[in-house]
């Protein structure tokens, strides 16, 4: 199978799985225990913070563990607009946002707090001018994912964060496409809080973490023993969280050869899949995700290709992994002002270290080939429901 | 209970450990106090009520001196010193 949807989720690396192994069996301990068995459980957590913590230049202590990357998102927007909530009561984020920050957001709506949802360019791109316009004296926290995985932009984090702190304004970003997979740098970035997710980097499913900047306050999301220093409930799941340490020392030793790998492999897709008539590269063209090729393609569905794709052993995604489940035009497509008719014909390639240069060339082969059949078997025909709209000429 | 309050402390260590969970109080309690020297004052600021009760009962129980609390918006500011003898 050549597999290209690494932003849904990625192998486990073999020494990944190695270092698990023993917190299955063995070394089953529960971390709160206080004879060798847990005791041997709580150092292998405390390792892992400090493996995870190394991969973002962070500190270990800033580093909670959580179950995913949507855990660390939920945690980290209710955690702080209602620590906050004396201060004020309003929220910004971005239209183009994981549903993981848009949902809990529209949580907080029905508790009182008020949302600003910041518009996105073509390119999916958060204007830092936007960002100051909205905040006002109630603003307490800021959202922005780092990069889209649907799209691939990354957003000007650093610029977002400075305004964030010359306006007293708690800023989060939501990293779990971008941890793994881009060098990032929380003290460089200046964020106040972070998520990931160590399934994006090779790591296992059920282990992510939350950076929070020493000093800062948040409420808990799930209460219940002293886990994580009081701000995470829960006995720790040992192996996954030592899987996501061993990933992010991996990932920390060979990110510059990963990144130079998946770069060439994805220039190599765009520049033949780009070609196709009426397919439109989706996101920032240059600022982008080093393996994150994505595309909308006219008068077809997403759907369709997928199928077509799968048959010749290839697997991709069409939207993001949930609105692609749900059949719904991506909402981060439509907010970037691509017509609704156009986002279902979605495609996203995501390369990984796995891949190889035969494999993106089975797609630029096979690729083309599904659009032209499809095309051909399309009852809507090339000028029906989806022609892109012309553009305003005044 | 009869709770003193007190203004205006100047505390060698400060610690911050306002939402998270019991029994952070009485675990950070003890880190901080080994890290302070003997007369030394530690400053914990928490929103748990239940640590107007186990810190006073703590100090009883090591001979450590519970010197009262600050209320501030939603949290308290819970003043302890060391014991020149702690037991603990």
């Amino acid at each position: 199978m050549r597999y290209f949807d690494h932003v849904a989720t990625n192998p486990l690396l073999p020494e990944v799985l190695d270092a698990m192994m023993p917190y299955f069996k063995e070394q089953f301990g529960n971390p709160l225990s206080p004879y060798d068995l847990g005791i041997a459980a709580k150092t292998a957590i405390e390792d892992a913070r400090a493996q995870v913590a190394a991969l973002v230049n962070a500190k270990a202590g800033e580093i909670v563990f959580t179950s995913s990357g949507a855990e660390a998102n939920n945690f980290a927007l209710k955690g702080i607009a209602l620590a906050k909530q004396q201060s004020g009561n309003h929220i910004i984020t971005s239209k183009a946002e994981h549903h993981s920050i848009m949902n809990t957001a529209r949580s907080l709506e029905k508790l009182g707090f008020v949302v600003t949802y910041i518009p996105v360019d073509k390119y999916g791109l958060v204007d830092p001018k936007d960002v100051e316009k909205a905040i006002i004296k109630d603003t307490t926290v800021i959202s922005i994912i780092h990069a889209s995985s649907e799209v691939g932009t990354i957003e000007p984090i650093k610029e977002i964060a400075a305004l964030a702190k010359a306006h007293n304004v708690t800023l989060h970003v939501d990293s779990v496409a971008a941890v793994g997979a881009i060098p990032v740098d929380v003290a460089a970035l200046g964020v106040d809080l972070m998520s990931m997710t160590a399934h994006q980097f090779y790591g296992p499913k059920g282990a992510g973490a939350l950076y929070i900047r020493g000093g800062q306050r948040i409420l808990p999301l799930i209460y219940g023993g002293i886990q994580e220093n009081g701000r995470r409930a829960g006995t720790e799941n040992v192996p996954a969280i030592v899987g996501m340490g061993k990933a992010a020392a991996l990932a920390k030793r060979d990110l510059a050869i990963r990144t130079q790998h998946v770069t060439r492999l994805r220039d190599r897709l765009i520049d033949v899949i780009g070609k196709v008539e009426s397919v439109h590269l989706t996101g920032h063209p240059h600022n982008r995700l080093p393996g994150h090729a994505s595309f909308v393609v006219e008068y077809i569905e997403g759907e369709g290709m997928l199928l077509m794709l799968q048959a010749k052993d290839i697997v991709a995604a069409s939207g993001s992994a949930c609105t692609s489940k749900a059949l719904k035009a991506s909402p981060v497509l439509i907010s970037m002002g691509i017509p609704s008719s156009m986002a279902h014909g979605s495609l996203v390639f995501s390369m990984g270290i796995g891949n190889t240069e035969e494999d993106v060339e089975a797609i630029n082969e096979e690729l083309p080939k599904i659009i032209r059949r499809l095309r051909e078997i399309s009852p809507f025909g090339k000028s029906g429901w989806g022609k892109s709209e012309p553009e305003a000429t005044h | 209970m009869n709770l003193k309050f007190v203004e205006n402390v100047k505390a060698d260590i400060t610690s911050d450990i306002v939402y998270m969970m019991c029994p952070m109080h009485l675990l950070k309690l003890e880190e901080h106090m080994g890290e302070l020297d003997e007369g030394q004052i530690l400053e914990l600021m928490t929103d748990y009520d239940g640590a107007l009760e186990d810190i006073p009962a703590w100090c009883d129980n090591t001979g450590n001196e519970f010197m009262g609390i600050d209320e501030v918006d939603d949290y308290y500011k819970i003043y302890i010193r060391k014991a020149r003898k702690a037991v603990s």
